[in-house]
């Protein structure tokens, strides 16, 4: 075992006793599929509990979106983010020639899972925010992979913005069954309609 | 009975061990059986729950026997964790707000750790006040600094309930461990298994009692199978298997009686108070099934305990203190 694997059970572990981190299976078996799932964004540690609540096989090949700038800026922070997590880094300043999406079409193309939080930014409200349309153009350009839909519940209360240190309560995370784009969907209706089944897992529960 | 008394503490231990894993292996083996056969699907769900509970005491069982096999430390390690856990699904059950978050922090990360601690190094007299003294004026004042003033009364109190249940209740179990009791030495671990066992028994009595005896349930909003007469019923089969127990205790055979009585009807209310709390949050589940977040009904389990343990510990020392003072 290396050490970024070792740190990973670890940080696994970690997350298991602080938060529960329950994987909820509504709409689909955890399968080594490849994926994109799309979840509620509330909290830094989003990502943490849905990679803990993945069996441990699908985790090496399931990967996060890290802003360059931010996750390269100490060593610590590169580290754990390129070694453990193996996250996809994308950069926030849109440069003219440069496709945002391209860093995770590559990841696809190399058949990778990705997980990706539509809403862009961490919200408070108790709806998620409306969509950004990166989801639509990755289900656009990618339409054999299925977009699997996650509810992350309770998260906001282990680590509210602002806070570093996590107080340990139960969260879960229900995951629903796939989404396709249709043929001729517009994409502000493919975006509803994948919000509404992010959101339809919350009262499944 | 007086018999078993007089032999020496490895073979109560290897008495105890082929007792009570005997009873379950052939509890598990009946259950098999029953679950194997054709059945009618309510049948069928009573045997998957009969068999979700007997793995919970296994469970508990190697656990406790992995506990006792290494000694006090890693007993009161071992029920630390539980307590950490029950405390977590505690809290997951009741509303706070952000601001609370440095109280809970507070309340996990020190007050938690800091009363097994007390535990481990027998420092009874700050281990009895800790928490009913100092973290009950310590939380407040680090809930305030959190700058919400709304129903701030009603989350500080919830926070403490919780800290008193889960972390102040929970510890005098492993207390008892460490107690030093005349005569007693080397033999605290049989404290721990007695109360265990009142409680345990307490609770499957006023189950069976209630469903026998139908009888009309005291408060019916909180809890359909609490009757006077089940709990009852519950506190002298605690009280009756306390009895047949004296052997590994230090009492004889009628305080054992009267210690089973207290322990098992305090483990009942403990219950009952628990079924009350989880209606007010609004919980459906009971028991082994996964809830909204997962919870896994550990508080449910080891509420009675939570409530008989403190009990117990001062009745002992109580009972200690007087009957040494009555013979100088």
């Amino acid at each position: 075992m290396t050490l970024p694997e070792a740190a990973g059970l670890v940080l696994a572990f970690v997350a298991r006793l602080i938060t529960g981190a329950q994987g909820h299976w509504r709409g689909c078996a955890p399968m080594a599929e490849q994926r994109i799932y799309f979840a509620n964004h509330q909290s830094h540690f989003d990502w943490v509990l849905i990679w803990a609540s993945l069996p441990r096989e699908l985790r090496a090949a399931t990967r996060p979106i890290a802003a360059r700038d931010y996750w390269t800026a100490t060593p610590l922070k590169h580290w754990i983010t390129r070694e453990i997590f193996n996250a996809v880094y994308v950069s926030r300043e849109r440069s003219a020639d440069e496709d945002p999406l391209e860093p995770l079409a590559e990841a696809l193309r190399h058949g990778d899972s990705l997980v990706i939080f539509p809403e862009g930014t961490r919200g408070h409200a108790v709806d998620p925010a409306p969509f950004k349309s990166g989801l639509f153009h990755l289900a656009q350009a990618f339409p054999e992979v299925p977009l699997v839909p996650a509810w992350i519940a309770n998260v906001q209360r282990v680590m509210p913005k602002g806070e570093v240190v996590p107080v340990p309560i139960l969260c879960s995370v229900t995951f629903g069954a796939p989404l396709r784009l249709a043929p001729g969907e517009d994409k502000r209706a493919f975006l509803d309609r994948a919000r509404a089944a992010v959101m339809a897992l919350r009262e499944a529960d | 009975m007086g018999g078993l008394r007089e032999l020496g503490v490895s073979q109560q231990v290897g008495l105890l061990f082929i007792v009570l894993f005997g009873a379950l292996g052939a509890v598990t083996a009946y259950a098999v059986i029953r679950a194997l056969r054709e059945s009618t699907p309510e049948q069928q769900a009573r045997d998957a729950w009969l068999l979700r509970e007997l793995r919970a005491l296994w469970l508990g069982a190697t656990l406790f026997w992995v506990a006792w096999g290494t000694g006090a430390f890693v007993s009161t390690l071992l029920f630390g964790v539980v307590s950490f856990i029950a405390l977590r699904e505690f809290i997951t059950l009741t509303a706070t707000r952000r601001a609370d978050h440095r109280s809970l922090l507070l309340a996990f990360f020190v007050v938690l750790p800091l009363q097994y601690v007390f535990v481990g190094v027998r420092a009874f007299d700050l281990f009895s006040v800790f928490i009913p003294v100092y973290v009950f004026l310590a939380i407040p004042v680090v809930s305030a600094l959190g700058n919400d003033p709304t129903r701030f009364l009603e989350r500080t109190a919830k926070i403490q309930w919780g800290i008193t249940v889960c972390v102040y209740g929970m510890s005098h179990a492993p207390a008892l461990l460490l107690l030093d009791l005349p005569g007693y030495r080397e033999r605290g671990a049989f404290l721990v298994l007695y109360l265990v066992a009142v409680v345990v028994c307490a609770q499957l009595v006023q189950e069976a009692a209630s469903t026998w005896l139908r009888r009309r349930p005291v408060a019916r909003a909180i809890s359909r199978s609490f009757s006077w007469r089940a709990w009852l019923s519950g506190a002298l089969g605690a009280a009756l298997v306390g009895a047949l127990l004296y052997w590994i205790t230090p009492f004889q055979p009628v305080p054992a009686l009267v210690m089973g009585l207290l322990a098992g009807g305090c483990g009942t209310f403990g219950e009952f108070v628990m079924k009350a709390l989880k209606r007010d949050a609004g919980v459906r589940h009971w028991g082994g099934r996964a809830s909204v977040t997962g919870a896994v009904g550990l508080l449910d389990r080891v509420a009675p305990l939570c409530f008989a343990a403190p009990v117990f510990f001062h009745s002992v020392r109580w009972y200690f203190g007087w009957t040494v003072q009555a013979t100088p």
